[in-house]
């Protein structure tokens, strides 16, 4: 008993950064946008959650400093995407690769020095039950409200949208922000919680896999719920095996849960159908309203 | 009906429109009764949607003023509109494909956000029209009449004082049509005015009070359609006489000569969820006949045009050109075989918008004409020569020598990829919606070349949903509903109604009951 609630803390643990970031990007998809630079946005929230936290002493502010990092982040790359209209996956992974540089840059002094963690109640860390909770709160937005409703439409059609009176643009800004907000708060999770340090590029692609399984989730919160624990889960049963000193190879054990995760994901996404319905049909494209 | 002395519904005084050098609306005046059913006539590009779009606040005017039952109003964008009860429906439909029905309504609708209580209002609205929808399906899902009562009932449950419909017939059976023409008359009569666009003069002549013609952005005139023939308000669109469409002699009846273009038990799965599957589509044509496929849009016509191209491959002996089997073969190898096509989209699928006509010449005849290309080398050359060519035999009106093609305009564009393949004189040619948004003159010019083409001694097949233009055109008609085809049949023996029925789907699954009884 004792040792099914330790593993289970360290798969919500292992699962939670990635639930986080998986929801705001699912968000801003559904909105139309592609924002491939997941990964530069969490190590931002990684670098500045640290930093704030480490200079204050206060792990809170911490948690802030990161998901205003992420959302600077996403700010950015809302200004080049919607504003510019700059190709979205281009931005993106630009994003990522200007996340990793300046987080380096930024964390430079950090490294090697005690972090700040951020403190339990009633043994569970804070952010694992919002994680939950955010998972029903987008799923209610997204499917039981009007702004929701709205925001769907604009990632099916934004010609239509725009028809029927609604600002796209601004619609997209506030799903990027979103989005951002969540990825940094996942960045910020790693550094404050996870392993309480700054280390360079310590997100580790977790921003890749978020991405993914966004996709493979058929954009649907309570799958991506399910995709984030089942690769915690994962990680966890690689970590185990690993000191069982089995003598599979270490690199293979911890690919495990990349494979795993979307190999189990692209099987529950086979349902055409559904899959269809959820694909936000204008994801990607740029919106230039008519003269 | 209106009296002289009440105040206009909507008057639109001295509107200017200007989109860099083109005047779309110059000086426009439009007064619009209380209860009255409006025509708005013009050629495509005359300004009809530029007019119609600033009454929906969808585009705000350079200048001028719209005064709404005797009040300046400036109608800033479509919630100003809708709020003063104007409602649209579109000719190009702003649904959303993966939203239910009730989710596409709600967002139109100002107010709290139940969707239940809305389905509610939506099945009583749809119970009291006789326009049947159900709340909870997804609009991909629906055919393109029915789309179209989505959007009527979106504005209906606005109770709208003023419905603007742009074209709403052009994607309906002649039986949808009279029932939406029954509907517009309740509304008009319950006090509703109706904003009508339509390129059908027939139908404006059956439904509307008055008619304001447009052309090239300036008011023509103001008429009773009552009292004019069609003739006359076509004269009044294009400022001048079109030219008729020459009677022939056919030269060959089906099933007499022998096919040139034959398809034997053709079917073909749906390509995804929203896709029609062809289901057993038999058919030949002959050389120097034209043979029509009418149908409601939606119903399996892209995808008989991809299989017929090559788009989509089929079984080898699925399609034959000449008796030899093309089924599996690809698109260059059937344009070798002496086939030509012409698909539906003009800008992105006939022709690439962001090149110049010359080398979009050279995207369809690469592998046919020798002047342009030699030995995978392309001569810029011999595209340059064969695109003024056609420029000149069909009359593309274009602003610089040898533009982008999305710098032309719809009709001018389709002259010409229509004229890229009849150049050749192709042995079959196959035509998707030949004159689909085209002005009344382009059209005419476009079906008298199909129709000397067919005099010529080719084959042409013309996928199209207008039937005035398929009674023009036609020596035999089949009807694609469902994905299925009805036999076809010589034009002299059809009628409409019998027609309005095919599309209905009065022969699916007929056709195998006829086979167990032969």
């Amino acid at each position: 008993m004792e040792l099914l609630l330790t593993l289970l803390t360290i798969i919500m643990t292992a699962a939670t950064p990635l639930l986080l970031a998986a929801l705001g990007e699912m968000v801003t998809e559904r909105s139309g946008v592609l924002n491939l630079g997941v990964e530069g946005m969490m190590v931002m929230g990684a670098v500045a959650g640290f930093g704030a936290a480490f200079m204050t002493g206060n792990p809170w502010l911490g948690v802030l400093a990161s998901i205003v990092a992420g959302m600077a982040m996403s700010l950015l790359f809302g200004f080049l995407t919607l504003t510019l209209l700059a190709n979205q996956v281009a931005t993106g992974l630009a994003l990522t690769l200007l996340g990793l540089g300046l987080s380096a840059l930024m964390g430079e002094s950090f490294v090697g020095q005690p972090g700040v963690k951020l403190p339990s109640l009633a043994g569970v860390d804070p952010l694992v039950p919002f994680s939950l909770a955010m998972v029903a709160a987008t799923g209610w937005f997204l499917f039981r409200t009007k702004m929701g409703l709205i925001i769907r439409a604009v990632g099916n059609s934004h010609a239509s949208a725009h028809a029927l009176g609604y600002n796209v643009i601004a619609v997209r800004y506030l799903c990027v922000l979103f989005g951002g907000a969540m990825s940094g708060l996942a960045g910020g999770y790693l550094s404050l919680f996870y392993t309480p340090q700054w280390v360079e590029n310590m997100t580790a692609g977790r921003g890749w896999i978020a991405l993914a399984l966004v996709v493979f989730a058929s954009w649907l919160p309570l799958r991506i719920l399910a995709g984030a624990y089942l690769f915690g889960t994962i990680s966890i049963l690689s970590f185990v095996l690993q000191a069982q000193g089995l003598g599979i190879p270490s690199q293979f054990l911890s690919s495990l849960p990349y494979l795993g995760t979307i190999l189990a994901l692209v099987v529950i996404s086979g349902n055409k159908a559904l899959t269809r319905r959820n694909t936000p049909a204008s994801l990607g494209q740029p919106f230039v309203p008519d003269r | 009906m209106t009296e002289a002395s009440a105040t206009p519904l909507l008057e639109a005084r001295n509107i200017v429109k200007v989109f860099g050098a083109l005047r779309a609306n110059d000086d426009v005046n439009l007064t619009i009764m209380p209860g009255e059913i409006h025509a708005f006539l013009g050629e495509n590009g005359a300004g009809k949607s530029t007019l119609v779009k600033m009454i929906y606040g969808a585009l705000q005017p350079t200048s001028g003023q719209f005064f709404w039952k005797g009040r300046h109003v400036i109608p800033a964008s479509p919630s100003v509109a809708r709020h003063l009860g104007i409602g649209m429906v579109f000719q190009h439909f702003s649904l959303f494909d993966s939203l239910t029905v009730a989710e596409n309504i709600a967002l139109a609708m100002p107010g709290p956000h139940d969707i239940a209580a809305l389905s509610d209002r939506i099945s009583k609205v749809s119970a009291s029209y006789g326009l049947p929808i159900s709340p909870t399906a997804i609009v991909g899902d629906l055919s393109v009449g029915e789309r179209q009562r989505i959007e009527i009932i979106r504005c209906l449950l606005q109770e709208p004082q003023l419905l603007i419909m742009d074209e709403p017939t052009s994607v309906l059976t002649p039986q949808e049509a009279d029932q939406l023409f029954v509907v517009l008359k309740r509304l008009a009569s319950e006090g509703c005015s109706v904003l009508y666009i339509s390129h059908r003069l027939e139908e404006v002549k059956a439904l509307c009070d008055t008619a304001t013609i447009l052309r090239h952005g300036k008011v023509v005139a103001h008429v009773d359609p009552r009292k004019e023939t069609a003739a006359s308000l076509a004269r009044l669109m294009v400022g001048g006489d079109i030219h008729a469409i020459k009677p022939r002699v056919s030269a060959a009846r089906g099933g007499e000569a022998t096919p040139r273009l034959e398809l034997r038990h053709l079917s073909l799965p749906a390509d995804g969820a929203f896709g029609v599957a062809l289901k057993d589509v038999s058919l030949s044509v002959a050389a120097g006949e034209v043979v029509a496929i009418a149908g409601v849009a939606g119903n399996g016509q892209g995808e008989f045009f991809d299989a017929v191209s090559g788009e989509r491959p089929v079984a080898a002996d699925m399609m034959l050109l000449d008796g030899v089997a093309l089924g599996q073969a690809s698109i260059t190898a059937r344009r070798k075989a002496g086939a030509a096509f012409v698909p539906e989209e003009r800008l992105g699928h006939g022709a690439v918008p962001t090149m110049t006509l010359s080398l979009n010449m050279i995207l369809s005849r690469h592998a046919v004409d020798p002047a342009l290309v030699s030995a995978g080398v392309l001569k810029p050359e011999g595209a340059r020569v064969a695109a003024e060519r056609i420029i000149k035999t069909f009359d593309v009106r274009k602003g610089k020598p040898d533009p982008e093609a999305r710098a032309l305009s719809g009709g001018n564009l389709q002259k010409y990829v229509v004229g890229r393949e009849l150049e050749l004189k192709p042995k079959l040619l196959v035509i998707n919606q030949p004159t689909w948004g085209v002005d009344a003159g382009a059209a005419a010019a476009i079906r008298q070349a199909l129709i000397d083409l067919a005099v010529s001694g080719s084959a042409v097949l013309v996928i199209s949903q207008d039937l005035d233009e398929i009674f023009e055109i036609a020596d035999r008609i089949a009807v694609i509903s469902r994905g299925q085809l009805s036999e076809a049949r010589p034009a002299q023996e059809m009628t409409r109604e019998e027609i309005g029925l095919l599309m209905a789907g009065a022969h699916e699954d007929r056709k195998g009951a006829a086979h167990h009884a032969a």
